[in-house]
């Protein structure tokens, strides 16, 4: 029996577990991500599709990385098979980090891990698992970390039909590197002394290499698996606490 | 197939398989006993993906990011994380300014 949910989170007032808290923690995130939703809309414009399109694919597939790569590749006719297949690939990543997050979200109403797990994203995921290493996840702080950028998103990426040459490099003012320092931090925040290392070199060095020969973002999906496997390799019972 | 409807079918094919990434992995975690050796392979979980995620731009784009992401590092084990964030994001403004064209 679940007691989890949005009123109950309210009567409690735990500020440190409510929908603000979730969506300030998302802040600069969701402000690097608007120039990319700009230049997803740019890039949809170029490819032949309207505002309408734009709003349907960045609602119901919402996954930054596979847009850019789908309508890089997008063409009359469109390759549908090609585009789905290409898709799969650059979103392999989503399963280990489900699978990651699945123990922390496990008691949750299941309306809320369905909506998570629907807009997961590498930054709602990254900020959601930081969260939950203080205190357990609450539906109304996950409300708050996905609802306003997955709004964010759309709304952005429906502006980028009409002005996104007005971004045409978002690199200009550093908007791109707002996701790196994030992350970063991110994976600072995650080191519990010396058993940590191992997944992380054996990531980075994986990533370098997948980085340099194989197209996409492989790199991704193939240097977290290199971390996995590092972590169930170097672990020693004494490690369990 | 008319155009519009070849949109349509691509962006529902692409929303399923994405749909499919996105659930997968919570569906196998949740049959299997996390203990021992699978729970220190989902504990490395985050910590690794993050890291490859920002490996080519700290590794392999070029001088200013990897000087910046050096910068976020060290203004992390001080500071507030806005404030390295913040500080990574300048870094690589002036740096990319002062290493243009």
């Amino acid at each position: 029996m679940q007691e989890t949910s949005i009123a109950a989170d309210m009567k409690t007032m735990d500020a440190e577990s409510s929908f603000l808290k979730g969506f300030f923690d998302m802040i600069p995130l969701t402000v690097g991500a608007a120039p990319f939703g700009l230049m997803v809309g740019a890039l949809a414009a170029g490819a032949g599709l309207d505002q309408w399109d734009i709003m349907a694919m960045s609602g119901l597939v919402y996954a930054g990385a596979s847009q850019f790569t789908a309508l890089g590749i997008w063409a009359t006719p469109v390759p549908i098979l090609t585009i789905i297949g290409v898709t799969l690939l650059v979103n392999l990543r989503h399963v280990l980090m489900g699978a990651a997050l699945g123990p922390r979200i496990r008691h949750l109403p299941a309306w809320c891990r369905w909506s998570f797990l629907y807009v997961m994203s590498d930054e709602s995921w990254a900020t959601a698992i930081k969260h939950s290493a203080k205190k357990p996840l609450t539906a109304a702080y996950v409300m708050g970390v996905i609802l306003p950028f997955y709004l964010n998103w759309i709304l952005f990426s429906v502006l980028g039909v009409k002005f996104g040459h007005l971004v045409e490099d978002p690199a200009v003012y550093g908007f791109d590197f707002v996701f790196t320092a994030v992350f970063t931090t991110l994976v600072m925040g995650f080191w519990k002394g010396s058993h940590s290392a191992p997944p992380i070199v054996a990531s980075v060095f994986t990533a370098v290499l997948a980085h340099h020969f194989l197209p996409g973002v492989w790199y991704i999906f193939l240097g977290g698996l290199a971390g996995v496997i590092a972590g169930a390799v170097f672990y020693r019972e004494e490690q369990a606490a | 197939m008319s155009e519009s409807y070849a949109i349509y079918a691509t962006i529902l094919g692409m929303a399923l398989v994405t749909a499919l990434t996105r659930f997968t992995g919570y569906w196998i975690i949740g049959k299997v006993a996390i203990k021992g050796r699978v729970a220190a392979a989902l504990e490395a979980m985050p910590a690794a993906v993050l890291a490859a995620i920002v490996t080519p731009t700290a590794l392999a784009t070029g001088f200013a990011e990897t000087v910046a992401v050096a910068v976020t590092v060290l203004l992390a084990l001080r500071c507030h994380t806005l404030i390295a964030v913040g500080g990574g994001v300048l870094t690589v403004v002036a740096l990319r300014f002062a290493f243009a064209g």
